[in-house]
């Protein structure tokens, strides 16, 4: 077995609420056509900075709804105001979650 | 290899009509898909799933599998017989429509693997390597700290007669502090390969925190609950608290009362805006085993005769 520290060292950048993806670079990290995360943006469930497309900038956190959304379309056959709904409903199950840790229910 | 009962999987008898397995399989995946549920599992259960319907759904694929018999258990050592594939024809084939990467061995040695070398429809030859994605699992502490996780991936390769294999790749990466569950980090040129002159892809790590036994987590802010003594809550006190970055020393106000919150600023998880950590604070009451300490409580009960701990409190 090769030992731990001769493999090659790499160091990642953290996408964060700072990032500043475009609309390619959302495009390839979830591996769909650019239409799609337009659809995204139009249906509400993404929120980048910018007015035109070529100009949209996109945070760490867009770049996760986007793939859950194109998760749940992909494997599950539901089209995307399904997903859209279906994100939203996962953000209130993760507040009350929380909200229920808070209280130390769980 | 073991054998894998894909009827058990998805939980349907071996005559099912292809409806009831689509149906079965579209219940399952919504209870295990790994963006919907919290079970530590789900991941695990939700590509066997898919490989059981992939194997299913297919009508010659499953005509295939059915060929081996009844006799076989989940679990037992399997070795395809000698002459399987005699008339069906998997490897390389149009059949495997999905990513087999994940796929187990009791999969591949009767399907093989799928030869699908990046998205199809390019036709250049040179291509930019897909991007890749990953989780990792870290421990609380090692967002404060940074910390370093070896990570295997398994990198498909195409050798001279255009055969797919699978390459192990080992990397250490180096994970930053700071990092919040959910978010990813991504590693340019660490994905696929490209092709020809192509550019190789990013690889992208999602982590999650591994539940600890100790601290809750909140976006960026972290919670403990502390017990203190019921003096420590009335009558004040300065307490060392246990934080993910170490310990710490707490004034507990005098009169806190239970579920008192207690912020420390900037002791939640680094990065330009740090988060706060949290003190709940929860009063352990010493047991009366002792005469003495019945003695003790009995006179408590004594001075505090007009306290009503149902009271409602002033709003």
């Amino acid at each position: 077995m090769t030992s731990e520290k001769m493999l090659p060292q790499v160091v990642g950048i953290i996408l964060d609420e700072q990032a500043q993806l475009t609309l390619a670079e959302l495009t390839r990290a979830c591996a769909v056509h650019a239409e799609l995360i337009i659809e995204l943006v139009e249906e509400g469930v993404l929120a980048p900075i910018g007015r035109e497309p070529h100009h949209w900038r996109f945070t760490g956190a867009h770049m996760r709804r986007a793939r859950v959304a194109v998760h749940l379309q992909r494997d599950l056959g539901v089209n995307l105001a399904g997903a859209a709904l279906a994100l939203q409903l996962l953000d209130e199950v993760e507040a009350l979650r929380a909200r229920l840790r808070a209280m130390g229910g769980e | 290899m073991e054998f894998k009962d894909y009827y058990q999987i998805m939980g349907v008898k071996r005559d099912a009509t292809q409806d009831e397995i689509k149906r079965a399989y579209r219940q399952l995946a919504r209870k295990y898909h790994p963006d919907v549920s919290k079970d530590a599992d789900a991941e695990a259960r939700f590509k066997e799933l898919g490989e059981a319907y992939e194997v299913l759904k297919d009508p010659e694929k499953r005509a295939a599998y059915d060929q081996l018999g009844v006799n076989w258990k989940a679990g037992q050592d399997f070795r395809p017989p000698p002459d399987w594939k005699e008339g069906f024809e998997f490897s390389g084939g149009g059949f495997t429509g999905a990513d087999t990467a994940d796929h187990s061995d009791f999969f591949e040695s009767l399907y093989g693997r799928g030869s699908r070398p990046g998205h199809g429809g390019r036709a250049s030859f040179h291509a930019e390597g897909e991007d890749r994605h990953a989780r990792v699992l870290i421990d609380l502490e090692d967002a404060y700290a940074g910390t370093t996780r070896s990570i295997t991936l398994r990198v498909p390769e195409i050798d001279a007669q255009g055969r797919l294999s699978m390459r192990e790749h080992r990397l250490n990466v180096t994970i930053p502090r700071g990092i919040r569950a959910g978010q990813h980090i991504r590693l340019a040129g660490q994905g696929a390969p490209g092709i020809g002159q192509g550019k190789p892809g990013d690889l992208y790590l999602e982590v999650e925190f591994r539940p600890h036994a100790r601290y809750r987590v909140e976006e960026r802010n972290v919670y403990l609950d502390l017990p203190v003594a019921p003096w420590e809550a009335t009558l004040g006190a300065t307490v060392e608290v246990p934080s993910p970055s170490g310990t710490v020393e707490l004034k507990i106000p005098a009169d806190s009362a239970a579920g008192r919150k207690l912020r420390l600023k900037g002791r939640g998880i680094p990065g330009n805006t740090p988060g706060d950590l949290y003190v709940v604070l929860q009063i352990a009451l010493p047991s009366a085993d002792t005469d003495a300490a019945k003695a003790f409580y009995g006179n408590m009960a004594e001075q505090f005769k007009s306290f009503d701990p149902r009271a409602k409190p002033e709003v």
